[in-house]
């Protein structure tokens, strides 16, 4: 996968099929760059994102898990982002605890106007992981002996 | 106290009450107490036991035996009935099937603590007041419970019986208790030291599934990871994804619905402190969302199923507890 | 394993340019279970889809993966595509390898290797991909229209007018809303009253339309076509049935000291009352607050005086449940209140005005009969300041950030007509800009600079002191560069307008969306402006946003349109992507119950067979597919994992996660 031996990270990006997801696409249309280890899976609702989900991106070797989900009070399904934002902040807080960096997970609302933002943000959070290095830990958490 | 609970469970076995009794009996050892059901009068004079070791919580039982048909009787100390009350508020319990008899508590006793008392060829164990009397073949000893009380009883938090159709002993209250100075303790390592920890802890897990056996939240009709749309259905060992996320999973899983039993501690065979992921999501929740104690009445929100529109961002765990 | 086929598209260039299209169709070609694989120019064109089904039928695809544009572009065309050649529509995935991919990239082999990754996800889920039939749900062929103002009568008169039973609610003892309390209106300079009040007796007239006015929608259930409504009649104390509106009442009532809600409090009215002349439905309404009969049990003089015997002391609220297919929201504006700012010496001196007051004092079935005059002392005013934007395009918390949209042509019409009616007042509009896109309109502001002399100042008015019977006026001319200051009779200020406050917890019950402003969002702002993104639910009038009366009647007239179109269906085609519980695994512990915005979710106790024929009940949540939209909360929620959501299951997702990570 990588172009050079240098750390190409996988990136998982959950967007909400009204906002985030067509913020993608805006960025998309506006030809703004970001990084191609992003790569997106379409959820109807920010609030459809099970934590399982996260977890088992990393644990089959993501480096970074970002959702992105229309603002809050914006939501297509008017609460769903409120639930997703309580359970995404307890899921890292959770990952925190048990000593994953907290830099690997991430919520952002994107609106669907917000192609600029969407770009900005994807590139941020490839730099961050980039700069975080492959994750390990999470993956390790139970088996590695060291 | 064990003639109390015994002499209850027959009067309510002749009195038509119930037809059967939910309780405890010696399991493999004298302080390996185990939920049984008692239908008959001999059963209860031969084989009911109530002792210090009485630590098993039995509202997890009363969801198959509700449903059962008949009534049945049930005794439970004051942080099983918050378990119990939680089942209630989930729909689990048939409550009409079930008669309460809640029982006060002066806090569970820790068989480690005996024996490092230099405690050996232990008879029985009683209860005398605020002192544990364990006749040995070598003679009566006595000691104060607090010596010997079960670390999550130390920080017990409640001894309010919150459900109960009749209470043996004197209705309790809330407690202050600092149960979560340990997580606190967590939160101020490093994010390296935090990993070190549970690197430690979470891998000495042999999967033997007690910890999700035992507890009341933790009481689905077919768990997640006995499912095979779930999608994580795994029974491989080794490094497949259950076995390294089963106890995140399981935690968030009962985020907002654990009471803080502290059973899943209790009966894990290589005693990883697992309550301490649980607490860690009590306690971020009293602190994002107001106080909440699941099982503390049948009504109120729990956290996950609610929000307010000015919630805080994930972002907020950057400013929490140690880098 | 399904039979996959992958149809790689070109998009001309667009793709083609970044993305090695030959390889990426060859690489998938070669993923397990896809038995064709292609690439061509233009998939979504008529022979690229020509391809698609003639692949389907030859290699008897189960699954179809298209690597093209966003699926927010051609999902739906795909669909289409697929279901004309034998295949659910709901088997189609899509690999948005445009916007997501050749678009942001420009290195080709980073591309390429993406868009292989994002067309392998594709397949793991169309692997996964279950066919879907939509469900359908009948359509009650009845509207609610909420509000009684012009754009809910408008609404309401063209649902009636294609056959439809509608029903206005209305929350004033009459139907009419602002405009009624309207002098003029611009561009034309036609009385308000002369074309509303025939179209508030058509729609009284109408057999189709049923006005419940002095009620409130108490309650909403239900969904787009299956709506069940309480509405409450609040108690009037006078059986609609029997009062004629003969007025006797109003005229013998003792309670003298009633300010008129319908002046704005310029006047008083008794406390039984008919708010204005030309009223539908013209019957009485005692005020509950100020009635001495209703208060004290003594009194008793309108029961004596009416000959209908109509005067019912005993009425209470009544509740009335009724079923419609479609709700449109026509609940209007308030100006906003003034008491915050001080500077206009709105609370100070009664000569302060707003615009809304101002027009009731020019109005000739106004508390002055029409003639202009000061509310302090009844004189004529001579000098009259009007202050545009107050509260609007405001940053501050006082005010509204937005413009009010209707302030500039009231205000030029309030100058216009003080001019002609009295030419020796010297009027002074001060303005940040003044805004007047419409029809005639900027010909109209340009008549009351030109020929009707009004002197318009860009600046804003700083202060407004009371100080002997006059108004100082502190105000700047940016123009001239200079301070003026203006001893004035009378100032007028042109308030912003807010949504009615009764829209917030109507929006709730709707489960519709709103802006922080409170108005009600529309579907899409260009291409669905009079819907809710809420099914079934329409939005008439300035509810979504301020809006002159033209606008309000082309937008009551649009949404009538859209209900229209709603109505004339039997039944409606659901939405296939929805929860579903395994009632198995399910627990019946409510959770998902909790979150569903929707309230799709119920229980049941169902009967499951046991072990050794044996019999167990459980409590099992059942969804309502006609209800439920799709978001997947409860399935996140559900603590067993019983609720799934169709078309995005726990199974597909985890698929695209381990198709993207390998």
């Amino acid at each position: 996968m990588s172009v050079n031996n240098e750390f190409q990270p996988t990136i998982v990006a959950f967007c909400c099929n009204w906002c985030s997801y067509a913020g993608a696409d805006l960025s998309g249309t506006n030809r703004l760059q970001y990084p191609a280890n992003v790569k997106i899976i379409r959820i109807p609702c920010s609030c459809r994102l099970n934590p399982m989900f996260i977890l088992r991106a990393f644990q089959r070797g993501a480096d970074g898990v970002i959702l992105c989900g229309c603002h809050p009070g914006d939501c297509h399904y008017t609460t769903g982002n409120y639930y997703a934002r309580r359970r995404m902040t307890l899921l890292f807080s959770m990952l925190d605890y048990l000593g994953i960096e907290r830099d690997r997970t991430r919520v952002e609302w994107v609106s669907a106007a917000e192609g600029a933002k969407f770009a900005a943000t994807m590139n941020d959070f490839a730099a961050t992981i980039h700069k975080l290095g492959p994750n390990r830990r999470l993956e390790d958490l139970r088996c590695r002996k060291d | 106290m064990q003639e109390r609970l015994k002499q209850k469970a027959l009067e309510l076995l002749e009195n038509g009450t119930a037809d059967r009794i939910l309780g405890w009996k010696i399991g493999e050892f004298f302080y390996d107490l185990t939920p049984a059901v008692f239908k008959t009068r001999q059963e209860i004079q031969e084989e009911f036991v109530y002792s210090p070791f009485a630590g098993a919580n039995l509202s997890k039982y009363l969801i198959a035996e509700s449903r059962k048909g008949g009534k049945v009787a049930v005794f439970l100390k004051p942080c099983d009935s918050y378990s119990f009350t939680q089942l209630l508020k989930e729909h689990r319990i048939w409550r009409e099937n079930v008669y309460v008899v809640g029982v006060q508590c002066g806090g569970m006793c820790d068989m480690e603590k005996l024996r490092a008392k230099g405690c050996e060829g232990v008879l029985s164990v009683g209860e005398d007041g605020e002192n544990i009397v364990v006749e040995t073949l070598y003679g009566t000893n006595v000691f104060p419970r607090a010596e010997l009380l079960e670390d999550r009883c130390i920080t017990c938090k409640s001894k309010k019986v919150v459900t109960f159709d009749e209470l043996i002993g004197e209705q309790g209250t809330e407690l202050e208790s600092d149960r979560f100075s340990q997580v606190a303790q967590l939160e101020a390592m490093t994010s390296q030291e935090r990993f070190a920890f549970w690197q430690k802890e979470l891998s000495r897990c042999i999967r033997c599934n007690a910890c999700r056996n035992v507890c009341p939240a933790c009481s689905c009709e077919k768990c997640v990871f006995d499912n095979p749309g779930s999608g994580v259905r795994n029974k491989a060992a080794a490094d497949s994804f259950e076995e390294s996320l089963f106890h995140i999973i399981r935690a968030f899983h009962v985020t907002g619905r654990c009471t803080d039993c502290g059973e899943c501690s209790r009966v894990c065979p290589q005693n990883i402190p697992l309550h301490l992921l649980n607490r860690k999501m009590i306690k971020d929740m009293n602190e994002l969302y107001g106080t909440y104690q699941a099982g503390a009445d049948p009504d109120t929100k729990p956290p996950l199923t609610d929000f307010t529109l000015d919630d805080e961002e994930p972002s907020i765990v950057h400013t929490r507890g140690g880098q | 394993m399904q039979r996959v086929g992958v149809f790689v598209c070109w998009c001309g260039s667009n793709i083609a340019a970044t993305v090695d299209v030959e390889k990426v169709a060859e690489v998938l070609g070669q993923e397990p279970g896809v038995v064709f694989s292609t690439h061509y120019q233009y998939m979504c064109s008529q022979s690229g889809q020509e391809l698609i089904q003639n692949a389907i039928r030859e290699h008897s695809l189960t699954g179809v993966v298209v690597c093209s544009c966003s699926p927010r572009m051609h999902e739906n065309t795909f669909r289409k595509t697929c279901e004309k050649a034998g295949l659910n529509p709901y088997m189609v995935e899509i690999a948005n390898i445009r916007e997501q991919c050749s678009w942001i990239h420009k290195n080709k082999e980073e591309a390429t290797q993406k868009a292989v990754i994002l067309g392998r996800a594709a397949i793991a889920k169309v692997h996964l991909n279950a066919p879907l039939t939509a469900g359908t749900s009948p359509v009650k062929k009845r509207a609610l229209v909420i509000g009684g103002g012009i754009a809910g009568i408008q609404t309401a008169l063209d649902i009636a007018d294609a056959g439809f039973e509608v029903d206005i609610v209305e929350k004033e003892p009459t139907i009419g809303g602002k405009m009624t309390q309207i002098d003029k209106t611009f561009p034309t300079l036609d009385c308000a009253a002369c074309i509303l009040t025939p179209k508030m007796v058509d729609a009284a007239q109408n057999e189709k339309i049923k006005i419940y006015s002095y009620s409130e929608v108490q309650s909403v259930k239900g969904f787009v076509g299956n709506f069940r409504v309480t509405i409450k009649k609040k108690a009037r104390y006078v059986d609609e049935t029997k009062c004629t509106g003969c007025g006797l009442c109003t005229e013998k009532c003792p309670q003298k000291k009633v300010p008129n809600a319908f002046n704005l409090g310029l006047d008083q009215r008794r406390a039984i009352y008919i708010p204005f002349a030309q009223a539908v439905p013209k019957i009485a309404t005692i005020d509950a607050d100020y009635c001495t009969m209703l208060k004290t049990g003594k009194c008793g003089v309108c029961s004596k005086v009416c000959t209908a015997g109509a005067i019912d002391y005993k009425q209470t609220d009544r509740f009335i449940e009724e079923e419609y297919g479609a709700i449109v929201v026509a609940t209007g504006f308030n100006p906003i209140k003034l008491d915050q700012y001080d500077e206009f010496a709105y609370s100070q001196s009664p000569d302060v005005v707003t615009s809304l007051e101002f027009e009731r004092l020019m109005n000739a079935a106004g508390p002055t009969g029409g003639t202009l005059l000061r509310p302090s002392d009844g004189t004529h005013p001579k000098t009259i300041v009007f202050v545009q934007c107050v509260g609007s395009r405001c940053d501050d918390s006082k005010g509204k950030s937005y413009c009010s949209k209707i302030c500039c042509m009231y205000t030029a019409k309030h100058a216009m007509l003080c001019r002609e009616k009295y030419p020796d007042t010297d009027v002074y509009v001060f303005y940040i800009d003044v805004r007047t896109p419409g029809k005639n309109f900027d010909e109209f502001y340009r008549r009351a600079v030109e020929e009707y002399g009004v002197h318009y100042v860009k600046g804003m008015v700083g202060k407004v002191v009371p100080e002997n019977g006059k108004l100082k006026v502190q105000a700047s001319d940016l123009l001239g560069n200079r301070q003026l200051h203006i001893d004035a009779d009378m100032v007028v200020l042109a308030a912003a307008i807010e949504p009615d406050k009764s829209a917030r917890p109507l929006a709730t019950m709707l489960t519709a969306s709103m802006d922080t402003n409170d108005f009600f969002t529309e579907a899409h702002p260009k291409l669905r402006p009079v819907e809710s993104p809420t099914a079934g639910i329409f939005l008439s009038g300035a509810c979504q946003g301020p809006k002159d009366i033209p606008e309000t009647v082309a937008q009551a007239s649009a949404a009538a349109a859209k209900v229209i179109g709603l109505l004339a269906k039997d039944s409606l085609i659901c939405n296939p992507c929805t929860a579903a519980p395994d009632e198995l695994m399910c627990n019946g512990c409510s959770s998902c119950e909790k979150v569903c915005p929707y309230g799709a979710i119920t229980y049941i106790d169902k009967e499951f067979r046991g072990p050794n024929r044996t019999t167990l009940v459980r409590r099992v949540a059942q969804v309502n597919p006609a209800v439920c939209q799709g978001c997947g909360a409860c399935t996140v929620a559900c603590p067993s994992g019983a609720m799934d959501l169709k078309g995005f299951s726990n199974k597909q997702i985890m698929a695209e996660v381990d198709a993207i990570c390998r």
